[in-house]
């Protein structure tokens, strides 16, 4: 069971009112609040160790080389990955996917290969491959949705077949909370001599992972959703098939010798991550993984199972209210209030403190699936409890009353 | 909630001159694509440059609907000219409430779609 109480007094937002309202923060698929050690490890870094890293003989640069190597050995083990030079530091996951698409996808996929995605894809899972088979005349493929927003997995030869070289594929949809069955998918992919890449950034805050166990290929996801600071990303890569890769971005750190007009690359993981990164982040992003690795991932599945059953509880007592994807999942409740366009509906939300998003949520053609411009969206978090729910519900009869909608049948 | 008095809801509900145009002068059409905001807006200009009718379809937020709803009202009998020169200013006056920086965006929509099509019909009258 996760005590919440305890937990939230960590996060020192939570003192502040939103117009007079405490704050209800049901917006953690977009980004997650920080608790108090992420905000104390970025600021003691520019306190006590602020240098550049990697070739300071000083003890302030070897100081913050140790702890920004530290964080990379943390982020090892909290994927369980074999070691920490699969580990890349990107500024999200977004940056992350276009690496693979320009390296690994330049140099694989050719004329007539296929590389396939879900629908449920955010456009940072999505675009880069757009553009990558745009420019190498590849074909994109999009494995369709059942009616309750699960992938159709009895579709799945019928998309990842020989031709297909790469599969890109979410673990959790940031719309509709849906837990995609990654071994199913790499199992099918790897049959076929595909590669898989896994956007996990929803599901890293709520489902544990283990990239050796699963067997992926690439990995991506963001500090800013799992309680760290903005501004950093990972990108996990077997370590044979980084090596192949060619770099991304060209500067200083990622080369070993340089002459005039050429020069040679730096080892794993450095090859990657050119010019100075954002170490201050990084070393706040450690805190971060120390904070998770203070949770147990059961109880935090429990805690999203809870709300999410609990929310569509609640929210079925509204008059026509139209909820998406399926009832068991990783924390979201997406919904539309008839006759009311989410934008006014997040707005009536927001003057009673309580934060949701409302638009398309960077995942246009979900939308055009599901046959709506856009939804209302409440994604839980391990600060979240019932009451929140309550104040929300409250604050959606409030829209009922504003637009007159009748709440008798 | 400040931003839902009655005349807003009123527009949204009963918006004005809602309905495409049997034969419009011009057509244009915009979105907010941060929201899914969107406006269609037919023009009926005659001889002399002056608005006969309007007519706007669209799906969006009660703040994007009801402002091209009551900009609607203030185009008719106008001239081109005095078309031109609504300012956004203008807008939020005329909803006269508070608007959050994310809010304005979906203020305006109807007045940035007026705008393109008055560009459009100036273009095809100069061909």
């Amino acid at each position: 069971m996760l005590n919440v109480d305890f937990i939230k007094n960590q996060f020192p937002i939570f003192d502040r009112k939103i117009n007079g309202k405490r704050l209800v923060y049901l917006d953690n698929a977009s980004t997650t609040q920080k608790p108090q050690m992420v905000l104390d490890g970025l600021l003691d870094y520019y306190r006590t160790m602020n240098a550049n890293i990697h070739r300071g003989v000083h003890t302030l640069s070897e100081e913050a080389t140790e702890v920004y190597e530290g964080v990379r050995i943390k982020v090892a083990r909290f994927l369980n990955a074999q070691e920490p030079a699969e580990i890349i530091f990107t500024r999200n996951a977004t940056e992350a996917f276009n690496l693979v698409a320009y390296t690994y996808g330049e140099q694989n996929i050719y004329s007539g290969d296929e590389v396939v995605v879900s629908a449920l894809e955010h456009h940072s899972n999505l675009v880069p491959w757009q553009e990558l088979c745009r420019r190498k005349q590849a074909i994109l493929r999009i494995i369709p949705l059942t009616a309750d927003g699960q992938l159709e997995l009895s579709k799945l030869p019928e998309f990842i077949t020989a031709k297909c070289k790469l599969v890109a594929i979410t673990q959790m949809s940031n719309v509709l909370g849906t837990i995609v069955p990654l071994e199913k998918i790499i199992e099918t992919a790897h049959k076929v001599g595909a590669k898989v890449m896994v956007d996990a950034a929803q599901s890293i805050a709520h489902l544990r992972m283990n990239v050796q166990a699963m067997d992926i290929d690439f990995l991506a996801f963001s500090s800013h959703k799992m309680f760290g600071p903005t501004g950093v990303g990972v990108l996990y890569g077997k370590r044979r098939l980084l090596e192949k890769m060619p770099p991304f971005l060209f500067g200083g750190d990622m080369v070993r010798e340089v002459g005039p007009y050429q020069a040679n690359w730096n080892d794993l993981p450095w090859k990657f991550e050119a010019g100075t990164p954002n170490i201050a982040d990084v070393i706040a992003f450690g805190k971060a993984i120390d904070f998770m690795m203070g949770l147990n991932f059961k109880d935090i599945a429990e805690h999203d199972q809870q709300l999410v059953q609990y929310a569509r509880e609640k929210l079925l007592q509204l008059p026509g209210i139209i909820l998406y994807g399926p009832a068991v999942n990783g924390g979201i409740v997406s919904f539309n209030v008839p006759g009311v366009h989410p934008h006014d509906v997040a707005s009536i939300l927001d003057g009673e403190g309580v934060a949701v998003r409302a638009g398309h949520h960077c995942a246009q053609p979900l939308m055009q699936r599901l046959k709506v411009p856009a939804t209302t969206r409440m994604s839980f978090s391990i600060y979240n409890n019932e009451a929140d729910i309550d104040v929300a519900y409250v604050a959606l009869q409030n829209v009922y009353k504003i637009f007159k909608i009748p709440t008798t049948s | 909630m400040d931003l839902y008095g009655e005349i807003i809801l009123d527009h949204y509900k009963n918006p004005h001159h809602h309905g495409r145009l049997a034969q419009p002068s011009i057509s244009a059409r915009d979105t907010n694509p941060l929201c899914g905001d969107e406006i269609q807006l037919d023009l009926l200009i005659d001889d002399q440059g002056q608005i006969l009718e309007i007519g706007f379809a669209g799906i969006g937020c009660a703040i994007s609907q009801a402002s091209t709803s009551m900009l609607s009202d203030e185009l008719i009998g106008k001239s081109l000219a005095e078309a031109e020169q609504i300012t956004n200013e203008d807008i939020y006056e005329l909803l006269g409430v508070p608007l959050t920086p994310s809010r304005v965006k979906c203020a305006l929509l109807g007045l940035v779609t007026m705008k393109k099509a008055l560009t459009l019909y100036k273009l095809n009258r100069d061909e």
